[in-house]
């Protein structure tokens, strides 16, 4: 195997990670050999993220070596890993939009070159090469920006290519992909493994992968639990290691029978983003919304918070219409929203957190004209009780909070304001797996209450755990309709992919 | 949290800092030159003077709470004074009784509070409805307001008020000047609005992170210009303090004023970026700025080189703020826990 001959590409020894009080990274040894596929797996908020932002030298690792090459590399920054032959492939691929398939693909090689001119006949000749490295045609002058996703990741790949990439870290690299493009990814991932090339896959779901990758590596809370090589795991044993549970979780009980409609969306569309979108919620309803990145679920979840303006169709809470496109009319109607990127979207982060929760009521707690500071801690402290926040001190600010304590305190504000509906945009992103079983407690006890509740997500445990109905959306549109009890995950993620 | 715990928080807050800087500045100066700075007439004259740039630092710290700025804080000052003082030489007259000049001066200063508001709902507007940046906005509709002020008065100072007029900006009230009086009642006001009001807390959060206050239904376009409403009257109230101090209204009073105004802010901790700032730190810096500013002035220090040390003091300011403190850059660093 070419593994063998090579020796060791990046070497990790006792990595360790901390920001302010939390430990993203714990003793971590990793090890990627020329010419091998590694599969990182780990849960969101697992540090799977923290170490590659080590290797690729954003981040700076607060204990542990770091050797690339066999040459010990104390201080690494995104130049020179780049250099050294670590490129990654985030998930969003970093391109430019707006520029050919062959300048993106040629771009940072004649950057690192030093060329004061762009050279356009040497970019092309070099991007056409790239491309039959990895045996793929795509037109060299289309637009980056109207090619399909899958190929948006192969001009990626092409543009680390072209750099001399030894290793190619890929970032969550199948959330995007049909189960057809999956294969075609494998076939490349597996030309580069020939001519040397190491890969290393990130992502939370990586039971597709797992055929063509010699090692598996698993984090959980910051440490490595599992290691082995890939014939060793299968996708239950993956995520057993990554959820340290050896049971799924117990499914939501069973809507009240009777229970009135809730919520009425009827042909909703906006253009480029969902088309003809229309379902139904019961109070005491969970609803999933699923889809591939970029299937239209988020654009769908922030339409019905009024953040995105639909061009057509209602939204009716209660049989009563309320104004589209307006975050103000969906709350007062009675529509919360916890956002999917809980640091630039939902939090205050300098703010304390009592701040944080009471945002929401601000006007609520004003009597004459002052507001009642008392009632309005009360209450914060209240809600910090029910959903168990391990918060030392209320007026500490809340990015001292770990992720599972600060998702809990976004709920908590929308929670303070009595919702009929609970919007939420990927529940458990970046918290730690005891906070993630216990947000979906959080979610069951809510529906219990007869709030109804839709969860966007493509976490498929978590989906499967919280929802009585799953739709899947695929292009913008709804395409199915799944009862939450009548299918295994496997059988989901087929149906989600296929 | 420990008591001790509690003591070091305290003293690294930059408000506790600045108290320092304003006893050290007002030691030195002291030192310097005891018998003249220390006098019954100099602290007075520091009295007097220092409220009009102070009350358009206390407009500029409310905009800059929301991660804005004013930049036409002087020029609503002046507009404002210029109305009233149209208003106080076309009906009333140096030698009118004094209950009816009383009542000229009540109206031409709800008129100029009016001007005040009406500017900054202007300045609201650009910034809420058409997003221009505030920078920006406020920097165009400056020049328009000065404009204005300009062409109503020729350019020339309108003068020959009646003699109540004086009394806002050079009289006192048990022995305390009436400008610091007003000052004192504005700091207080804007100090419980921001802090026991939803408007003021909404405004903080609001520059803590504009995105997340979207996500959280708050009203920005109405908060903003609520906001930007306020740093105008609070303008309006400088340009009277101004005018009544100069017995005369003039388009190009105070040019100087708006650096100060923004120094005196950022120096006061205020986060020019949002989300941080406290009106006690405004206090302590508007102090600061006029014992160094009556020193230099004792030791004959000339007016250029006092620019150039307002200048050089707010660069250093930010460049220390920004590397610790409340600054975006450990903003950034501290930000991502997760992983």
């Amino acid at each position: 195997m070419a593994a063998a001959t090579h020796g060791a590409l990046v070497d990790m020894r006792g990595v360790t990670k901390r920001y302010g009080g939390v430990t993203a990274l714990d003793g971590v040894d990793f090890t990627v050999n020329a010419g091998e596929a590694v599969c990182l797996a780990g849960e969101n908020g697992s540090g799977k993220s923290t170490l590659i932002k080590i290797l690729s030298g954003v981040e700076q690792p607060t204990a542990g070596t770091i050797s690339i090459n066999g040459t010990k590399r104390t201080n690494l920054n995104p130049r020179v890993s780049a250099a050294a032959g670590v490129m990654v492939i985030f998930q969003d691929f970093s391109l430019f939009p707006n520029m050919s398939v062959a300048e993106n693909i040629a771009f940072s090689t004649q950057l690192g070159e030093n060329r004061r001119l762009f050279d356009r006949g040497h970019a092309r000749r070099l991007a056409q090469s790239v491309l039959e490295r990895i045996g793929v045609d795509i037109a060299l002058d289309a637009r980056v920006e109207s090619l399909p996703v899958a190929h948006k990741q192969l001009v990626a790949i092409c543009r680390a290519l072209a750099s001399e990439a030894r290793l190619i870290i890929m970032d969550e690299p199948t959330t995007a992909l049909t189960e057809r493009e999956v294969r075609s990814l494998l076939a490349i991932i597996r030309r580069l493994k020939e001519e040397g090339v190491a890969v290393l896959f990130v992502s939370h779901k990586l039971a597709e992968v797992l055929e063509v990758c010699e090692k598996v590596f698993v984090l959980r809370n910051g440490k490595k639990v599992a290691e082995g090589p890939a014939t060793e795991f299968d996708a239950a044993s993956l995520t057993r290691h990554m959820t340290g549970r050896d049971v799924p979780e117990a499914p939501p009980s069973a809507v009240t029978e009777g229970s009135k409609t809730l919520l009425e969306v009827e042909h909703l569309s906006k253009d480029g983003a969902f088309d003809d979108v229309s379902f139904a919620l019961k109070a005491g309803e969970v609803l999933g919304v699923s889809g591939l990145l970029g299937s239209g679920r988020t654009s769908l979840a922030k339409a019905l918070f009024g953040l995105v303006a639909p061009d057509s169709g209602a939204i009716r809470l209660d049989g009563e219409a309320f104004a589209l496109g307006d975050p103000i009319a969906a709350a007062s109607a009675g529509i919360g929203y916890v956002p999917e990127d809980r640091l630039t979207e939902g939090l205050f982060l300098t703010q304390s957190i009592a701040r944080n929760i009471a945002v929401g009521r601000l006007d609520a707690h004003e009597r004459r004209g002052f507001l009642d500071l008392g009632a309005l801690m009360a209450e914060a402290n209240d809600w910090l009780t029910r959903l168990k926040v391990k918060a030392p001190d209320p007026q500490a600010p809340v990015r001292s909070l770990s992720g599972g304590n600060q998702q809990r305190v976004a709920l908590a504000r929308w929670l303070s304001r009595a919702p009929r509906v609970l919007v939420l945009n990927g529940p458990s992103v970046g918290v730690d797996v005891g906070s993630k079983a216990d947000i979906h407690d959080i979610i069951r006890d809510l529906a219990r209450s007869g709030i109804g509740v839709i969860v966007i997500s493509d976490d498929l445990p978590e989906l499967l755990a919280t929802c009585h109905r799953i739709l899947v959306m695929k292009a913008g549109r709804v395409v199915d309709e799944i009862a939450g009890n009548s299918v295994t995950e496997d059988e989901l993620a087929h149906r989600l992919a296929s | 949290m420990s008591a001790s715990n509690a003591r070091t928080s305290m003293t690294a807050t930059p408000e506790f800092r600045l108290a320092v800087i304003a006893i050290v500045v007002f030691a030195m100066m002291s030192i310097l030159s005891p018998d003249r700075f220390l006098s019954a007439q100099n602290l007075t004259s520091m009295a007097f003077q220092f409220p009009e740039f102070a009350i358009l630092a206390l407009a500029m710290t409310i905009t800059m709470m929301t991660g804005g700025i004013d930049l036409s804080v002087v020029g609503v000052a002046n507009l404002s004074a210029v109305v009233a003082a149209l208003i106080l030489t076309q009906f009333a007259s140096p030698d009118m009784d004094v209950q009816q000049s009383l009542v000229w001066l009540v109206i031409a200063i709800a008129a100029a509070l009016t001007v005040g508001a009406a500017a900054g709902l202007m300045n609201g507007v650009l910034v809420a409805w058409f997003g221009l940046p505030p920078i920006l906005a406020t920097l165009g509709s400056g020049l328009v307001f000065t404009g204005f002020a300009v062409a109503m008065t020729g350019g020339s100072a309108v003068m020959g008020f009646p003699d109540v007029v004086a009394w806002l900006g050079n009289e006192r009230l048990v022995g305390i000047p009436v400008p610091l009086i007003v000052f004192a009642l504005l700091a207080l006001g804007l100090h419980i609005v921001l802090t026991r009001t939803s408007f003021g807390l909404k405004a903080t959060m609001y520059g803590a992170n504009p995105l997340a206050a979207f996500f959280a239904a708050i009203d920005i376009n109405r908060l903003l210009i609520r906001v930007y409403v306020t740093a105008g009257m609070f303008s309006s109230v400088a340009g009277l303090v101004i005018m009544s101090r100069a017995n005369s209204a003039k388009a190009d009073y105070g040019s100087s004023y708006l650096l100060l105004a923004v120094l005196i802010a950022v120096l006061g901790g205020v986060n020019p970026y949002g989300g941080y700032g406290r009106v006690i730190g405004v206090v302590l810096a508007v102090l600061s700025m006029q014992f160094l500013s009556s020193g230099l002035n004792m030791l004959q220090v000339s007016n250029f080189a006092r620019e150039l040390i307002w200048g050089a003091l707010l660069i250093f300011v930010m460049v220390v703020n920004t590397r610790q403190g409340p600054g975006l850059a450990s903003f950034f660093r501290k930000t991502k826990p997760t992983g």
